[in-house]
């Protein structure tokens, strides 16, 4: 079928670009004397400009939120489950805002964008970028679009971390928070996680110190595993055994090193198929990025302090089987809210299939997503 | 207030304005709403069944999905005003340890109770020689949610026990009014009741 034609979908979309001439002070101290940033809207906004919400995408996302790009386009964007006419974050009443991460490699300046002061890759000499640097710049986007406050900041993992930061830094541009399957900073076992991410990439050989494209090659082994390892830590045992079980992809024992269960099979796909669109230093910004996350240490290391910054109301969500921004982690957030006097709902939702469970349409997930976008509805009037 | 539960009108009278608060087990957020639109108090409520936390969600309820079980160790001490419960106590694995609970972290609680005691249920169970079943207790004794039941008199001289003050009671019937002869013989003819307790001895 046409993708314009696909039911529940916003249709074809097409992806925006900005360049921005204003430097951006970094968090490492370096500073980006120009940038651009790529991103997409839905929807419309309003005379008031007050239905406007932003959604933050995760490690290896993207702008593409929602929609297709071409009436060929077999895959959607990827919230295509929750954005959309009718659907939680709904396009027929928000004005909905998504851009691509500065550090990424889909579009908005990162390693793979050509440095004007050398006229070559950024390559590894791409600053470290943080998630605060990534409010200041979304900030400037705001400001280019006409958006005086956020109606919400929405994200999940990652994003939700994004969304928490906005929180803290700009407390008078949003209404709402939404961070879901997220954590206030990463546990020695998440950061160990990237650590053998990044591992995985550097000791390639096709790396070349991060100076792979003059050289016309990509670290297809190093950023392989590192996905690999990465979906696993998005799974739960349970979804894995559910998945995979211990089939043999021919059926029998080969009693050899060649793919014979199908959960290696599945790994070595995903793995594959992300080298193609994905770049290994940006997989090694963004893990950095990751690891560095932590509000609270601008406060003391007191959490319920950063918090106290905030002026919106707040709703986090994680799901039972998510072991790498578990409940636990969401718990931790909930806690330090209640000590800052904020605004808070907090749901933990019954699902199986681990970290991924936040891209899930699930249906208890949705109704909670449905019934607190109905009250920023109300708020906004629309 | 033609829908209004009346033991809600009556915990609504025991709360200061501009209080912050804390309902365990809050349900569909009924109790928080009414407060906060006539009280403005401020808080959350704590449930743990998916529809109820939608319901809240959606009436602007700040509500948490906790199992009460577990206690309340994301709340620190004397943090709240006051910590109700309506109505949950019995169906907690662990009462005593959440009443305990409830007065750690708020400097006064407040519990409603269905009363064990009462004379139909104990006409049942001594003339029938069957569990109760009446209109404040109708489920059936296998699939009740009402695990921990009590009397009055228990849930008094627990409180005794546990060094806790009972600073108000009232006790009613179904349809919470204070008749004579529940004056009387509360624990006799009380249906429902309704405790504002503190830790230790009343200041």
């Amino acid at each position: 079928m046409q993708a314009s034609k696909r039911n529940g979908s916003i249709g074809i979309v097409t992806p925006q670009q900005h360049d921005f001439d204003t430097p951006l002070p970094l968090t490492c101290g370096q500073i980006l004397p120009h940038y651009r940033l790529v991103y997409e809207t839905y929807g419309q906004l309003n005379a008031e400009r007050s239905n406007a919400l932003l959604i933050c995408h995760a490690l290896s996302g993207d702008h593409h939120a929602a929609g297709y790009h071409s009436e060929q386009d077999r895959k959607p964007g990827w919230w295509e489950s929750a954005i959309g006419p009718g659907k939680p974050f709904d396009t027929n009443r928000f004005f909905i805002v998504c851009s691509n991460n500065l550090g990424s490699c889909k579009g908005s300046t990162g390693p793979n964008s050509i440095n004007p002061a050398t006229g070559k890759h950024y390559g590894p000499d791409f600053p470290i970028v943080t998630v605060r640097d990534w409010v200041i710049s979304q900030k400037a986007l705001m400001e280019h679009l006409g958006i005086e406050q956020w109606a919400a900041v929405i994200g999940g993992s990652l994003g939700g971390m994004q969304a928490l930061q906005w929180a803290i830094d700009q407390p008078e541009r949003l209404r709402h928070c939404l961070a879901i399957a997220a954590a206030p900073k990463l546990s020695a076992q998440n950061i160990g996680f990237n650590e053998v991410a990044r591992q995985a990439i550097l000791s390639d050989p096709d790396f070349h110190g991060g100076h792979f494209y003059e050289r016309n090659t990509i670290p297809r082994r190093g950023l392989m595993l590192a996905r690999m390892l990465g979906h696993i830590t998005y799974l739960s045992d349970d979804a894995m055994r559910a998945k995979f079980g211990r089939e043999l992809r021919e059926g029998r024992i080969s009693y050899s090193f060649d793919v014979e269960f199908q959960v290696e099979s599945y790994l070595r796909y995903q793995g594959e198929s992300f080298v193609d669109r994905f770049d290994a230093n940006t997989y090694l910004l963004m893990t950095k990025a990751l690891d560095y996350f932590d509000p609270a240490a601008d406060f003391g290391n007191d959490l319920s302090e950063a918090l106290r910054q905030t002026r919106c109301e707040f709703l986090l969500a994680a799901f039972t089987s998510d072991w790498r921004f578990s409940p636990a982690r969401s718990r931790e957030m909930v806690k330090a809210l209640i000590e800052a006097k904020r605004k808070v709902s907090y749901c933990e939702i019954e699902a199986n299939q681990g970290h991924d469970a936040f891209l899930m349409p699930i249906t208890y997930y949705f109704e909670v997503l449905r019934a607190y976008m109905e009250r920023i509805a109300e708020e906004a009037g629309v | 207030m033609n829908t209004l539960r009346a033991d809600l009108a009556i915990i609504k009278n025991w709360i200061t304005p501009g209080s912050r608060l804390l309902d365990l087990g809050c349900g569909d957020g009924t109790l928080l709403r009414l407060l906060r639109d006539e009280r403005q108090v401020t808080g959350y409520g704590l449930e743990i069944e998916p529809d109820n936390i939608i319901q809240c969600v959606k009436g602007g309820i700040n509500v948490m999905q906790f199992d009460l079980d577990a206690g309340l160790p994301d709340f620190e001490t004397q943090s709240f005003d006051y910590v109700i419960m309506t109505q949950t106590l019995q169906a907690m694995s662990d009462p005593d340890h959440l009443l305990a609970e409830m007065l750690r972290v708020g400097r006064e609680g407040i519990v409603t109770l269905p009363n064990f005691g009462y004379w139909r249920n104990r006409l049942q169970i001594g003339l029938h020689g069957t569990m109760p079943k009446s209109r404040a207790l109708p489920a059936e004794w296998y699939n009740t949610s009402n695990i921990h039941l009590c009397t009055l008199d228990d849930f008094e001289q627990l409180c005794a026990q546990r060094n806790i003050t009972i600073l108000e009671r009232c006790v009613v019937d179904y349809t919470h009014r204070v008749r004579a002869g529940i004056r009387f013989l509360p624990n006799l003819f009380g249906e429902i009741a309704l405790y504002r307790c503190q830790r230790g001895p009343a200041s």
